[in-house]
C-alpha cells in the first residue's frame, strides 16, 4: 500500500501538472512541480521518466514530438479522457489518504 | 491495441531507443540552458545536469521495462543472448544438444512406431464407424480349421450374416492369401486380397483408376477373373501405365482383367501387411463348413454402439451356428461350436498380428528409451549446473546491476528451453530413419511389414511433450538454484571456495545417484535380453536345424497328379533324393517351428484327449537328425494298404501311456470333416522335439507315415524337408524339378534362416536393449567423471591444504573413491529394487530366464560397480597429484 501510495502520489503530481499545462515535455513537468512548491517537491528525472512511460501505455497521456519556444524539438505530454478521469480519482483518494495521515499524526 | 501496439513496437525497437535518446538528450540541454541563464559557467551547467539527470542507460533500462512492448523483445533478446553463450561454447551445447536429439529421436521412433501399428485410423470413411465380427473369447479349443489369423467366419457363417445385419448398413468379408504373378516356371509370390462385392463401397475407397470391384464382380464369380491392382503393385508390375479395358495381368496361371488401381496409401485391413492384387470373393456352391477363412466386419448404423451391435449379434448367434454347424464332428465338438457368440469389436484402426507380437516389445522399449532420455536429462543437468556455476560471477554481476531473480529464471529456463526444442526438432528428424530402422530390423525376406510411418499430429504432441518433459527435468533446478545465489558471496569468493557449498554439491550427487539407478534398470533389462536372444538361438530344439532346406511344391496345374497324389508325392522325394549333392529328403504335411498347427482328437483305451499328427516320409527321422528312441521308424511298406501305424514322441508316451510300454498300443482318432475316423498302432517312439515355438514346450506329437495320408486330405501341394543348404544342390533341385514338370511352383527356405525370422522380436529387443544398455553406462561414466572433476576442481584448496598438511596421494584417492562409493552403493541400491519391480514386465517375453535371475543382476551390479570406479579412478588420480602451492596461491 505504501508503495502504491508513494508512486500514487508521484502520478498525481504529473497528472495534475499536464492538467494545468495542457501539454508539457519532462523537463518542464519537472519544472513546473519545483516552482508551484517552492522547491519544496523534488521530482527526479530517475522517476519521472519511467512514470511518463508507464502513463502512456496505460493510455492516460499521449507524447507528440513539438518545438520548444527555445526552437528546441521535444517530447510534450497531454492528457487523455482516461487520464482525466483518473486524475479525479486519484485526486479524491489523495484526500482520503492526507485525512487518514493526519488524523494518525494527531492522535498522539 | 495495446497487443498492437506491442507488436507495432518491437517492429521499431530502433526507433523507440532513438526517441527515448532524443528525449533525454533534449532533457539536458534544457537544464543546462537553465543552469546557464541562474548564472553557471558551461562545463558546471553540464556537470549538474549530468550529476541530477544520473547514469542516462540505466534510466534507459528502466524505462524501456515500463514499456510493455519490450517485454517481449527482451525476450527475443534472451534468445539472442542465450544462442550467443551457446556459439562461446559449442563443446556443451553439441553434447547438450547431440544427446537430447538422440533421447527425443529414439522415444519418438519407437512411439512413431506404436503409432503406426496401434493408433492409426485406417486411410478410409468414418473409420470410427468400422466394427469386426469375431467370436466372443475367440476359438480356444481350436474348433475346425483356421486359415489364418484374422479368419473368424466361415463361408456359410458369413452368408448368414450378409443376409440379416440389423446394426450395420453394410458388411464386408475379406482375407488375404499368396498368389503368383507371372507364368508359373518364373513367377513370383505376391499378396492377393479377396474381398467381398461391396468391400470397396463400404469402407469408402474412391478408385484411384478405373473402377474397383463392385458386387456384380462377384456375382459373376468365373471367368474372365477380375483383380484390382494396389497404387505401389501398379508402379512398381505394371509401369503405372493407365488402366484401359485391355489391361490384363497373369495370375495364378490364368489370365485376369485389371479393372482399376486403389489409392496409394490404402494396404488392406490388416496394419503391417500389403496387398498387390485384390480379387472379387467366389463363393462355391458346396462351401466348406469347417474352414474359418474370413475376417468380417460391417459399418455401424447411424445410432448403433458397439455394446447394442454385441447384444444384437448375441441374440442371433445360436440360430446362426445351429444353421451353419459342419458335418463329420463328434456331437461334443458341435456343440461347441453352436455355444459360440458373436460379437463386434472396433476396427476403426484395423486389425494386426503386429499388436500380439510388438505391443509389449513396443511399450517395454517406449519405456527403455524413455529412461535413456532421463539419464540423458540427469546428465544435463549437471552440465548445466556446472555451467552455471562457472557463470556465478556474470549472474551476480546482473543481479547487482538490477536484474531481478525472475529475469534471470527466465533467461536460464529460455537457455534450457531453446535446448530443449533444438532437440526436440532434430530428434523428430531422427526419428525417421530410426523408425524406419526398426520396421526393416522386424522385416524379414519373406514377410516385409509394410507400416506406413508417417509425421501425423499425436507424434508431434509426443515429440512436445517429450521436450518440455526434459526441458523441465533438466531446466528447472539449475536454474532455480543459479538465480538463487547470493551475489555478494558469488562475487567476492570468485569460482572457488574453500570448501564449496555442500548444498549443491548433494544435488549433483543426487542426480549421479538417479543415473546409477536407472542405468541399473536398464542394465538388467539388456542382459536379460541378450541372454534370453541367447538361449533361444542356441536352445536345441531336438532337430537338426542348420544344413536344412525346406522346398514347398505347389501343383495344381500339373494334371499328372490327380491319379494318384499319393504317388506323385512319393516321387517328387524320391527325384529330391537323386539329385546329386543331396543327402537326404523327406515329405512332410507341415514344417517344424515355421508351419501351423495340425491337431486331431484321440481317444487311447477310454481315455480322451488329442496330440498333434504329422504326416511324413520314411525318410523324415534321419533327415531331421530325430533319434529313434524305441521300436521302428516307418518303411516304404508302410503304404495305405498296410496297416495304420504311429510313431509317438516321449511328452506323448508320458502323457498319456502312464508307463506303460508304448510299441502295440492303440490309438483312436476321431473322425472330422476329411479326415475318417481311423484305428493305429504305436510301431516306434522318438526323441521329444519342439514344434510349433521354440518357447512352447515340447508338446504330445504323432507321427503318420505320409502314404497313409487320408485320399481325402490331399492337397496339390507338397512340403520337402531337404538336407542340404548349398545353393548349388538346390539349384540343381530345381533345375530337375522343372525339367520334369514345368508347370510346377516351387520356393525354397533356409530352415534355420526361417526359424531365426521367427524371432526377429527377440533379435531386436536384444539388440536395442544391449545399445540403450550400453548407452545407459556410457552416460553414467561420463556424467560420474564430470561430477567428480567438478568436486575435485570446486575444493582443490581442500585437497591442497591436506597434501600440504601431509595426506598422502592414497589419502586423497580414498577420498574421492568414497565420494564415489558413497552414490554407488546408493544408486545399485535403489536401482536393484528399481530393476526388480521394472523386469516383472518383462517376465512373459523373456526365454529361460526369470526376471529376478541373480546371475543376471549380480553382474550387472560389478559391471557397473567397475565402470564407477574407473570413471572416478582418473579425477582421483589427477587430484592426488596436486600441487599444493598452485592449489592454494589461486585463491
Amino acid at each position: 500500500m505504501a508503495k502504491n501510495d508513494l508512486q500514487g502520489a508521484l502520478d498525481l503530481l504529473i497528472l495534475k501538472t499536464l492538467s494545468q499545462l495542457v501539454s508539457m515535455h519532462g523537463y518542464g513537468i519537472v519544472a513546473h512541480i519545483e516552482s508551484v512548491s517552492d522547491d519544496l517537491l523534488n521530482v527526479e528525472e530517475g522517476s519521472l521518466y519511467p512514470a511518463l512511460h508507464r502513463m502512456e501505455q496505460s493510455g492516460w497521456i499521449r507524447s507528440e514530438w513539438a518545438v520548444t519556444e527555445a526552437g528546441r524539438k521535444a517530447r510534450y505530454y497531454s492528457l487523455t479522457a482516461a487520464g482525466r478521469k483518473q486524475l479525479a480519482e486519484r485526486e479524491k483518494n489523495w484526500q482520503q489518504v492526507v485525512k487518514g495521515v493526519q488524523a494518525i499524526l494527531r492522535f498522539a | 491495441m495495446s497487443l498492437f501496439r506491442r507488436i507495432w513496437a518491437l517492429g521499431n525497437r530502433a526507433k523507440l531507443d532513438c526517441d527515448i535518446d532524443a528525449e533525454f538528450r533534449e532533457h539536458l540541454r534544457m537544464r543546462v540552458d537553465a543552469n546557464i541563464a541562474k548564472g553557471m559557467s558551461p562545463e558546471q551547467a553540464a556537470r549538474d545536469a549530468r550529476l541530477r539527470f544520473g547514469n542516462p542507460a540505466v534510466m534507459k533500462e528502466r524505462v524501456g521495462s515500463e514499456d510493455a512492448a519490450l517485454g517481449l523483445d527482451s525476450f527475443f533478446r534472451d534468445i539472442r543472448y542465450a544462442l550467443r553463450g551457446f556459439l562461446k561454447s559449442p563443446g556443451f551445447t553439441a553434447i547438450a544438444i547431440l544427446s537430447l536429439a538422440l533421447g527425443i529421436g529414439a522415444n519418438t521412433a519407437v512411439f512413431q512406431l506404436l503409432d503406426a501399428v496401434r493408433l492409426r485410423a485406417l486411410p478410409i470413411q468414418k473409420p470410427q464407424e468400422l466394427a469386426e465380427l469375431r467370436i466372443a473369447d475367440g476359438n480356444p479349443t481350436g474348433f475346425g480349421v483356421s486359415n489364418g489369423p484374422y479368419a473368424n467366419f466361415t463361408v456359410p457363417m458369413w452368408q448368414e450374416i450378409r443376409r440379416h445385419h440389423d446394426p450395420f448398413s453394410g458388411v464386408l468379408a475379406w482375407r488375404t492369401s499368396g498368389m503368383l504373378f507371372g507364368r508359373p516356371s518364373d513367377g513370383i509370390q505376391i499378396n492377393g486380397l479377396e474381398v467381398s462385392g461391396d468391400f470397396f463401397s463400404i469402407l469408402g475407397i474412391p478408385p484411384w483408376q478405373g473402377r474397383l470391384i463392385q458386387p456384380q464382380d462377384e456375382v459373376s464369380c468365373a471367368t474372365p477373373k477380375v483383380v484390382v491392382a494396389s497404387y505401389a503393385f501398379w508402379q512398381s508390375h505394371m509401369g503405372g501405365q493407365p488402366i484401359t479395358s485391355n489391361t490384363t495381368v497373369l495370375a495364378n496361371g490364368a489370365t485376369a482383367q485389371v479393372l482399376g488401381v486403389t489409392p496409394p496409401g490404402f494396404y488392406g485391413l490388416s496394419v503391417g501387411d500389403t496387398f498387390d492384387l485384390a480379387y472379387p470373393t467366389c463363393i462355391p456352391p458346396n462351401p466348406r463348413r469347417e474352414i474359418f477363412i474370413y475376417s468380417v466386419m460391417g459399418r455401424l448404423k447411424p445410432g448403433w454402439t458397439l455394446d447394442r451391435a454385441s447384444a444384437w449379434l448375441g441374440s442371433i448367434s445360436p440360430g446362426l451356428f445351429q444353421s451353419t454347424a459342419p458335418d463329420g464332428y463328434s456331437a461334443q465338438a458341435v456343440k461347441t461350436f453352436t455355444s459360440f457368440r458373436l460379437a463386434a469389436y472396433p476396427a476403426g484402426s484395423g486389425v494386426s498380428t503386429l499388436r500380439k507380437t510388438y505391443d509389449t516389445s513396443l511399450q517395454l522399449l517406449l519405456a527403455i528409451t524413455g529412461l535413456v532420455l532421463l539419464i540423458a536429462c540427469a546428465n544435463l543437468a549437471n552440465l548445466m549446473l556446472a555451467r552455471a556455476s562457472t557463470r556465478q560471477r556474470e549472474i551476480a554481476l546482473r543481479m547487482a546491476l538490477g536484474a531481478t531473480r525472475r529475469r534471470l529464471l527466465r533467461q536460464f529456463l529460455i537457455e534450457s528451453g531453446l535446448l530443449a526444442i533444438i532437440g526436440a526438432i532434430l530428434g523428430v528428424a531422427l526419428a525417421q530413419p530410426l523408425s524406419r530402422l526398426l520396421v526393416a530390423s522386424l522385416s524379414t525376406s519373406n514377410s516385409p511389414i509394410q507400416l506406413s510411418i508417417v509425421t501425423d499430429w499425436r507424434v508431434l504432441l509426443f515429440a512436445a511433450i517429450v521436450a518440455i518433459f526434459t526441458c523441465i527435468v533438466f531446466g528447472t533446478f539449475p536454474a532455480l538454484r543459479s538465480s538463487s545465489a547470493d551475489p555478494i558471496t558469488s562475487l567476492k569468493s570468485g569460482a572457488r571456495s574453500v570448501t564449496g557449498s555442500r548444498e549443491r554439491f548433494s544435488v549433483q550427487r543426487s542426480m549421479v545417484v538417479a543415473q546409477i539407478a536407472l542405468s541399473m534398470v536398464l542394465l538388467v533389462a539388456a542382459l536379460l535380453f541378450v541372454r534370453s536372444y541367447r538361449k533361444l538361438m542356441t536352445f536345441n530344439p531336438g532337430m537338426r536345424e542348420s544344413g536344412i532346406t525346406m522346398g514347398f511344391f505347389y501343383f495344381n496345374l500339373i494334371h499328372a497328379q490327380q491319379e494318384d497324389p499319393a504317388d506323385f508325392k512319393r516321387d517328387l522325394v524320391d527325384l529330391v533324393r537323386s539329385v546329386p549333392g543331396i543327402q537326404n529328403a523327406a515329405g512332410t504335411t507341415l514344417t517344424p517351428l515355421t508351419g501351423g498347427l495340425w491337431s486331431h482328437s484321440i481317444h487311447i483305451g477310454s481315455h480322451e484327449s488329442w496330440s498333434y499328427f504329422t504326416y511324413v516320409s520314411p525318410t523324415y527321422f534321419a533327415t531331421m537328425g530325430i533319434p529313434l528312441i524305441s521300436g521302428r521308424s516307418f518303411t516304404a511298406s508302410d503304404s495305405m494298404s498296410a496297416p495304420l501305424v504311429l510313431i509317438v514322441n516321449q511328452s506323448f508316451v508320458r502323457k498319456y501311456l502312464n508307463g506303460e510300454n508304448p510299441i502295440g498300443q492303440i490309438v483312436h482318432v476321431l473322425p472330422e470333416p476329411q479326415y475318417p475316423a481311423r484305428t493305429y498302432q504305436i510301431v516306434g517312439t522318438i526323441a521329444d522335439t519342439k514344434y510349433d515355438d521354440i518357447r512352447h514346450d515340447m508338446p504330445p506329437q504323432a507321427f503318420v507315415p505320409i502314404d497313409q495320408l487320408p485320399m481325402t486330405a490331399q492337397q496339390p501341394a507338397s512340403a520337402i524337408m531337404i538336407a542340404s543348404s548349398s545353393p548349388a544342390a538346390i539349384d540343381a533341385v530345381r533345375r530337375a524339378i522343372a525339367t520334369r514338370y514345368p508347370d510346377m511352383i516351387m520356393q525354397f527356405f533356409d530352415f534355420q534362416q526361417q526359424i531365426q525370422d521367427g524371432l526377429v522380436a527377440d533379435r531386436m529387443m536384444a539388440m536395442l536393449s544391449g545399445f540403450f544398455g550400453l548407452l545407459a553406462i556410457i552416460l553414467v561414466a561420463v556424467g560420474l567423471y564430470g561430477v567428480l572433476s567438478y568436486f575435485i576442481a570446486q575444493r582443490s584448496n581442500e585437497i591442497g591444504l591436506r597434501i600440504a598438511l601431509g595426506a598422502l596421494p592414497w589419502q586423497v584417492i580414498a577420498l574421492v573413491l568414497r565420494d564415489t562409493a558413497v552414490m554407488l552403493l546408493i544408486g545399485l541400491f535403489v536401482g536393484t529394487g528399481l530393476a526388480l519391480l521394472a523386469t516383472r514386465a518383462a517376465a512373459a517375453m523373456l526365454f529361460g530366464l526369470k526376471p529376478n535371475d541373480v546371475a543376471t543382476l549380480v553382474f550387472a551390479i560389478a559391471l557397473l560397480a567397475a565402470i564407477a570406479i574407473l570413471a572416478s579412478w582418473l579425477p582421483a588420480r589427477k587430484a592426488s597429484h596436486l600441487d599444493p602451492v598452485i592449489a592454494l596461491r589461486a585463491e
